[in-house]
């Protein structure tokens, strides 16, 4: 792959994303299989996190450890991003200290561009502002690559906050470049402005519109939505916009629930749901690290 | 001191003519085709157009308090180079300038920088909180041309009832920006295709046009006159096409950048163009257009907003609005609306001289015998890339770096004294 950064799926093309999948068949093989590589040996691999994290950021660890690599982990909270450095001398320092790749996840959507245009060494979006969270819709991708095989006119449904997602904006831009066919289930107040210019159906109505699906990817809902007065209680949400089997079974037989975590049970879906024989959860939670691998190993191999 | 221009075309109020000015003094003593005058100093003016100076109706000096952004000083020489005899900047600095004496400090700033004329705009409340109207008549009596809390609204509509209606008593223009801030809190740019792809949080056109609306409703209401500042929506300018025809005074302001720049400019998140209001759509951008050119809006204005590189260097939620325009603003105007036939260039010298001129009250802004001698001269041919490294301004965040543009001012006169030439 000929790219220093993986900023986002919007720009990056259908064969690239095939390239990390692919790979991240393999990686997900080798995890199976329990077989550690040594493809990064020597080098490491930066964590710096503006936000909080636990999934995404001990997943890019366990990742770059399966591969040999060494792992230098940052929050905001405990650095000198506290004393008031910039992220362009924290990522320049972190260059300096000889990493090889850095992961960010920042609260400001578009800091990962911003910092990639200031260093020479690779940088990863882990996820910013309500941009994009592209190994986050990769490993969903690898996840829907596994079960189905192919992209190519599947229904996909991703019901929720859209207006506030970067997991779903990565995942229309990475879904639709692979030929799936996307619907976007939210009330208007969490839709974004521009919904119905993103190439996908937009519904307000969850019931109607998982007829058929192949997969529904159903997003965390903040609390703090409500009190922003998006919507008006978790019981409505979750009587119109929640996962339950009721809808499930509206569903394609063979549907995937999947969800990025984490879960608030009975809101956006229901316990019943995500403990349910269609629920993948766990297994994106796998795939998210071979995913990460094949992103990494990519990645640090073309800059070397 | 006397000047003689020869045979430039010189744009007039209603036509262009190839003509010759001679200067005396700090007048224009006599323009006809040819003068055959003695003077000290002759300038070939064949092949450029002589226009009245330009005068900016907005933009931030940022002295006092942020002279790390800009000064009155770098500010004016920026003006001077962009064909700026006068301009008139905003009391948004630190402190407000909300009292006769800092009125006084930034006019007398200005007159020591000795560049172009600069004249105070005063706050419309105290400290800009939008709560208590400022002392307008003390206000205006030390040199402020106009009150404004520019850089935030008037949120309170009470108080800016009292605010206008006092503004008439004193007969000082008071010049609105109008901005719901309960629809913008925390947004960055325009709220539409690009917000959403880019995950930057987007600013309704509501926010502008719903203030747009409440000022031309209580100029309206009260019979008093309101200036809307930087004008970016369709339906900002169809609002006040509507209250112009019903009568209301109302007069309006966009700039540079929203006639020819859209939103595109944020999707690799420079921040150069993170301006507020935020860079709309194309539609928006020829509404703008129309508007100038049916009378709509009167002036152009520049709202040039420097800052620290640093400040600008920084990730997009957290840089500061705005972009600088002084040095870039009749290029920009020329090739975007002249050069590519919306406007004559008659008109554009109304927009960017003789309409801000007059309601600021200061005189200038057109070439007649007996006027002020604040002309700008134009090689209306000569292309160039601008390149912010070459700004007079501190500022180096312009929307515009790299652009192509037509059109550079190539001598500027104040007062009869030529004070930049290039």
């Amino acid at each position: 792959m000929k790219r220093k950064d993986l900023l986002g799926l919007r720009d990056i093309s259908a064969d690239e994303i095939m390239t990390i999948l692919d790979m991240g068949k393999e990686m997900r093989a080798r995890l199976d299989a329990n077989e550690a590589g040594t493809e990064l040996k020597g080098k490491t691999v930066a964590t710096l996190f503006y936000e909080n994290s636990t999934r995404t950021r001990v997943s890019f660890e366990k990742a770059a450890r399966c591969l040999g690599a060494q792992t230098t982990g940052i929050t905001a909270q405990a650095s000198s991003v506290q004393k008031g450095e910039s992220l362009i001398d924290t990522g320049k320092t972190l260059q300096s200290l000889l990493t090889d790749a850095i992961v960010i996840r920042h609260p400001s959507s578009g800091a990962p561009h911003f910092l990639a245009k200031n260093i020479d060494i690779p940088v990863i979006n882990g996820g910013d502002g309500t941009n994009e969270h592209p190994t986050q819709a990769l490993l969903d991708m690898l996840t829907v690559y596994r079960a189905f095989g192919d992209f190519r006119g599947l229904k996909v449904v991703i019901a929720g906050d859209i207006k506030h997602s970067r997991v779903a904006r990565s995942n229309i831009w990475g879904l639709k470049k692979l030929g799936a066919e996307i619907t976007l289930v939210a009330p208007e107040t969490l839709l974004p402005a521009a919904s119905s210019r993103l190439g996908c159906e937009v519904s307000y109505n969850l019931e109607e519109a998982v007829c058929g699906a192949n997969v529904i990817i159903a997003l965390r809902l903040q609390l703090e939505r409500q009190t922003a007065g998006l919507f008006p209680s978790a019981a409505e949400y979750h009587r119109y916009y929640g996962i339950t089997d009721r809808i499930l079974h509206k569903a394609d037989a063979g549907v995937l629930l999947m969800h990025p975590g984490p879960i608030n049970r009975g809101l956006e879906v229901s316990g019943a749901a995500a403990d349910g024989e269609c629920s993948v959860i766990l297994d994106q939670v796998t795939n998210g690290v071979a995913v990460r691998m094949a992103v990494l190993k990519l990645l640090c191999a073309a800059a070397y | 001191m006397s000047i003689l221009i020869k045979n430039g075309f010189v744009v007039l109020p209603d036509k262009m003519v190839k003509a010759d000015i001679h200067i005396e003094g700090s007048r224009i003593k006599r323009i006809a085709p040819h003068i055959d005058a003695d003077a000290d100093e002759v300038i070939d003016a064949a092949g450029l157009a002589v226009m009245a100076g330009l005068v900016d109706m907005h933009c931030h000096l940022r002295e006092p308090g942020q002279e790390h952004k800009e000064d009155i000083e770098s500010g004016a020489a920026a003006a001077l180079r962009g064909g700026y005899t006068s301009v008139a900047c905003m009391p948004n600095t630190l402190p407000v300038v909300d009292n006769a004496a800092l009125v006084r400090y930034v006019a007398a700033r200005g007159a020591e920088a000795g560049l172009c004329k600069v004249y105070p705009i005063a706050a419309a409340t105290k400290g800009q909180k939008g709560a208590e109207i400022t002392e307008m008549g003390f206000l205006k009596a030390a040199g402020a041309v106009a009150v404004s809390d520019d850089g935030r609204p008037i949120e309170n509509s009470s108080v800016m009832r009292n605010a206008l209606n006092y503004a008439k008593t004193q007969g000082v223009l008071l010049i609105s920006h109008p901005e719901d801030v309960s629809l913008s809190a925390g947004c960055a740019v325009n709220e539409g295709y690009n917000s959403t792809i880019s995950g930057l949080k987007g600013i309704s056109r509501a926010a502008e046009e719903i203030m747009i609306a409440r000022d031309i409703i209580l100029a309206k209401t009260y019979d008093a006159p309101v200036h809307i500042a930087h004008v970016s929506t369709e339906g900002g300018v169809e609002l006040i096409r509507q209250a112009k025809r019903r009568g209301v005074r109302v007069t309006a302001e966009t700039c540079p950048h929203y006639f020819a720049a859209t939103d595109d400019e944020i999707l690799n998140y420079n921040t150069s163009a993170k301006i507020n209001p935020p860079l709309r759509e194309d539609s928006d951008v020829e509404a703008v257009i129309r508007g100038l050119a049916d009378g709509t809006l009167d002036v152009i204005a520049t709202d040039h907003a420097p800052h620290h590189v640093e400040e600008k260097t920084q990730e997009f939620d957290l840089a500061p609005f705005g972009t600088v325009g002084l040095e870039t603003a009749f290029s920009v105007a020329y090739t975007y609306l002249v050069d590519c036939g919306d406007i004559e260039l008659t008109k554009l010298s109304k927009l960017m001289s003789a309409t801000p001129a007059s309601l600021l009250g200061i005189g200038g802004g057109v070439l007649a015998e007996g006027a002020l001698a604040d002309i700008m001269i134009a090689d209306l041919n000569e292309s160039y890339v601008v390149d912010s490294r070459k700004f007079k301004s501190k500022g180096r965040n312009s929307v515009f770096e790299g652009w192509h543009l037509k059109g550079k001012v190539v001598c500027v006169i104040v007062d009869g004294e030529v004070k930049e030439r290039s």
